[in-house]
């Protein structure tokens, strides 16, 4: 973590901050039964700060969930209960039964089966389970085509269906909140933020992040031309693989053997957001989920998919 | 690199702008022209690009930039843009968000959206065709949402040989056209998208043009909308409440500015009080500006809930009951006149109806012209009336406390956007005095809560008979009582009303209010009507307060009510002797959530009234 003093935050981020802000209380004044998704990322740490931000001197009226698939590095596990610990807020954690049950992974089953089994039916049980009626996600739309064009407050008929092509217009931040039983909605404060934004609040608030985003010396192999971080036993080495300690960090995190390191020497956030700012690639393309065709975020989102 | 020259580009202010034009016009490859030039497009976006322009690419060899934005896969195969894409970025000086929004005429609607929330407008024309008819929409549209700074791209202008005549006799025809829209400024560019003319990179093609390029153009918009000199206001979204000793009331400064020791006022209820404490996560605030979400303490123990509106006592915003305002259609069912929809405003809901069109505009030639509903699509200027009276300004006072939105009770669809001209009617006066005597006061004396009884269910479900042993029952216990039912209505108040849908809705509404009033007196109002939806039932509900309202389904079948028939009125709706009968050609939308639901019991119309009673208990309207 950084140890640099707390800058103040520049007008456009403050901006984006009040807007968030706005957004979230907006959801715990209209929902009967609201849930913040966790997903432990830097999104998430920005999201569930200015959750914390919203209702000072109160807690969020709300408790956080965690989709575990059970193949999150094992430095976000510790993040997350160490941050559910510091902020003294509930943490729900689900896990899909029937997936352990067929032992989904990630390796074997491939990464579509696993993230349609372990993350969006994992995700559907889990707001239904709890009946939440609303649900905060940590999306960007400067991630992806098909995010740019997500409401902030997107509309899941019954059974969590979104229809690209039966959303509500957003006018003003005047939010149609209104929703009959079974519908739901998602929630995107952080929908006008970009990368860069994230990064650089992070370092003016001095906002937690886990290590696997700084530079340091890790075990990686080689595989289709990227570099994974092998984290425990379960992932085999194939015929030919070694394990070689290299110079690398994460700039998206998820599932070890689906998220992608990238060699950077960046181990602080200074160098994070220089590097950044000089790089060429978008984050997402270490997510190995996302590669299958341009399209596939979309038909992800229409099955549930955050 | 230092900690902080990462972020200069955000010290000027984000420029929010919007584009429009119509079909074809090139906005998608502007955009994309926007993005690639500064450079936002990443190595792997550009694989992607380069393998989606093969496949569905209009632009042969080259990239078509178009396939950056548009985002959805429908679209891209249709090659359209059916929705609104927010794009992101940056140049050295300046931070922007980009709404890019359809030309299609249908989708209007996402335009207006876009343009809510900028404070600038990209409107592109093919310089090959000139100002058509969607130019001319969409710029209305913009001057409606109070959009100020307008830059006309005339795209394409490769495609005329770079003609300077060409380009100026366009300008000429729209400024014509744009005169009586009042825009602030409007800076005319001749460009071309897709070779990237006059975008960022300054073209050698126009000698004839000496003005900025588009990029230069929008880093040098002033984005101040003066927001922190107009008046303070203070929509209130929600009431911070941790324990006993702080009561907060949290939400954005919508406009103006405040510091704690001015005097402030609830403006509907018009009680006074003094700003104790600015307190954010941060630390308490010296003063708080227009777009920051803060939390303030006042000094005394004011009533003050989500949805109301604080204002300084000596510059309050007006509270009315009826207003005037343009109205933009967004669904297919049409607006009517007359049906209550729920209203959006500030941080508050409150059932509202169109009292009348005054007319719709031709948006074409910005004629008006009478009409009886609006259409999708279609503008109109409207007097609209409120259930209980808001706290609102002009929208060209103020874009926050003058804009709200329509929603379909029924749906929920947010169904129109309104954009307030001024208030018809000051709301009375008596919110502004502390009553002397209250609800409160009379419940004390009648030592009982009042309530509405609101029994719903098919006509020969037993309704009526069931309300009777109740308010029997309950005269009995010394609860003061009144039965609203047809008969007694239909023959008095409501004597000018028949039944077509239009006179269903007002007859309920009528009704509700009545209810309403007999609550403020503090009796237990029994009303039984079929009342046949979902959306007439829940105005009353909203009408009065949480814990007044009482459902109660009277769950008898078809086949059952059929089967008693006391009145023979069955058989002769059945024998197409009474049209739109509830349950046979008309259709009944059963409570999904209402506090009380009775089957038939066999022991009659007393057990039922017995589980009434019971729920009265339970919750605490009647005493145990």
């Amino acid at each position: 973590m950084s140890t640099q003093s707390r800058m103040a935050l520049t007008p456009h981020l403050r901006q984006l901050e009040s807007e968030s802000i706005g957004i979230i209380r907006e959801v715990a004044a209209e929902f009967r039964n609201p849930v913040m998704l966790y997903s432990i990322g830097k999104d998430s740490g920005v999201m569930l700060h200015l959750a914390m931000k919203a209702f000072h001197p109160s807690k969020p009226p709300f408790p956080l969930l965690h989709i575990d698939t059970r193949w999150k590095f094992r430095a976000m596990i510790e993040h997350r209960d160490a941050i559910a610990e510091r902020y003294g807020v509930k943490l729900l954690v689900h896990t899909n039964p029937d997936g352990v049950a067929r032992d989904i992974n990630p390796i074997s089953s491939g990464s579509q089966l696993h993230t349609q089994v372990m993350k969006t039916e994992a995700l559907k049980q889990a707001l239904d389970k709890w009946q939440f009626d609303a649900a905060f996600g940590g999306a960007r739309r400067d991630e992806e085509k098909s995010r740019a064009k997500e409401r902030v407050f997107s509309f899941r008929s019954a059974g969590h269906v979104w229809d690209p092509r039966n959303q509500r217009p957003e006018l003003w931040n005047l939010y149609n909140t209104r929703i009959s039983q079974g519908e739901t909605i998602r929630v995107f404060p952080l929908s006008n933020w970009t990368e860069l934004d994230i990064w650089q609040y992070t370092r003016a608030e001095q906002i937690p992040v886990v290590p696997l985003y700084f530079a340091a010396p890790r075990p990686v192999i080689e595989r289709d031309g990227q570099l994974i971080m092998r984290d425990d036993e379960r992932m085999a080495l194939k015929p030919g693989e070694r394990e070689q300690v290299r110079m690398v960090r994460f700039r998206s995190l998820g599932c070890y053997p689906l998220s992608a390191a990238i060699e950077s020497r960046a181990a602080t956030l200074d160098e994070i957001i220089a590097e950044m700012l000089a790089s060429r690639t978008s984050e997402r393309s270490g997510r190995l989920i996302d590669s299958d065709e341009a399209a596939s975020m979309e038909k992800k989102k229409r099955d549930g998919y955050f | 690199m230092t900690a902080t020259s990462d972020d200069a580009r955000t010290r000027k202010g984000l420029l929010r702008f919007l584009t429009c034009g119509s079909v074809d016009d090139g906005k998608s490859t502007l955009i994309g022209r926007l993005l690639y030039d500064t450079q936002l497009v990443l190595e792997d976006q550009l694989a992607a690009l380069e393998r989606d322009s093969a496949k569905h690419g209009t632009t042969g060899e080259d990239l078509d930039l178009a396939l950056l934005v548009d985002g959805l896969q429908a679209e891209r195969e249709q090659g359209i843009t059916i929705d609104v894409a927010y794009r992101f970025f940056s140049t050295p000086r300046r931070a922007f968000i980009v709404a890019d929004t359809p030309g299609h005429e249908q989708y209007t609607r996402n335009m207006a959206t876009g343009a809510s929330n900028s404070q600038a407008a990209v409107i592109l024309i093919d310089a090959r065709k000139g100002v058509l008819t969607q130019t001319r929409r969409h710029s209305y549209i913009c001057a409606l949402l109070g959009i100020k700074n307008v830059v006309l791209a005339v795209n394409k202008i490769d495609l005329v040989e770079f003609s300077g005549e060409r380009f100026h006799r366009i300008v000429a025809d729209y400024l014509g056209f744009a005169a009586p829209l009042k825009f602030a400024a409007v800076t005319s560019i001749p460009l071309s998208a897709r070779f990237g003319d006059n975008v960022i990179r300054r073209s050698e093609h126009t000698p004839w043009y000496d003005g900025p390029t588009l990029i230069e153009h929008l880093e040098s918009i002033d984005v101040r909308e003066g927001l922190e000199e107009k008046p303070w206001r203070f929509p209130v979204q929600w009431v911070n409440r941790p324990n006993l000793d702080f009561r907060g009331f949290s939400g954005t400064v919508a406009s103006g500015v405040v510091r704690p020791g001015e005097r402030v006022v609830v403006a509907a209820s018009g009680r006074e009080s003094v700003i104790q404490r600015i307190v954010t996560a941060d630390g308490d605030l010296p003063e708080a500006r227009a777009g920051d979400a803060v939390t303030l303490t006042l000094a005394d123990e004011v009533d003050v809930a989500r949805g109301d509106v604080l204002a300084h006592a000596d510059a309050r915003p007006e509270v009315v009951d009826q207003f005037a305002a343009e109205v933009l259609w967004m669904i297919e069912e049409p607006m009517l006149p007359g049906r209550s929809y729920l209203m959006r405003i500030g941080t508050q809901y409150v059932p509202a109806r169109v009292t009348s069109l005054k007319h719709k505009t031709d948006v074409n030639t910005l004629e008006h012209m009478a009409a009886k509903t609006l259409a999708l699509n279609e503008i109109g200027f409207c007097n609209l009336a409120t259930a209980t009276p808001v706290a609102l300004d002009p929208y060209a006072d103020n874009r926050a406390t003058g804009a709200f939105v329509l929603i379909d009770r029924f749906t929920n669809a947010t169904a129109g956007a309104g954009m307030i001209s001024f208030g018809l009617r000051r709301a009375t006066n008596i919110h502004r005095q502390a009553l002397l005597v209250d609800k409160s006061a009379r419940v004390r004396l009648n030592g009982h809560r009042p309530a509405v009884l609101w029994f719903t269910g098919l006509s020969g479900s037993g309704k009526s008979t069931i309300a009777n042993v109740v308010e029997r029952e309950l005269h009995a216990l010394g609860v003061h009582t009144y039965m609203l039912d047809g008969d007694n209505v239909r023959h008095g108040l409501n004597r000018d009303l028949g039944f077509t849908d239009a006179d269903r809705v007002e007859n309920i509404r009528r009704v509700g209010e009545v209810a309403k009033l007999f609550v403020d007196a503090g009796a237990v109002v029994l009303c039984s009507f079929i009342s046949p939806f979902r959306a007439e039932r829940r105005m009353v509900r909203e009408l009065l307060a949480a814990e007044e309202f009482i459902e109660i389904f009277v769950d008898t079948s078809l086949e059952e009510c059929q089967r008693r028939d006391p009145k023979g009125l069955y058989a002769r709706a059945l024998e197409g002797k009474i049209k739109n009968f509830t349950g046979i050609d008309s259709p009944y939308e059963a409570p999904q959530n209402a506090e009380v639901v009775l089957t038939p019991s066999p022991l009659g119309p007393e057990e039922e009234a017995r589980l009434v009673l019971e729920a009265l208990r339970a919750r605490q309207i009647i005493g145990s």
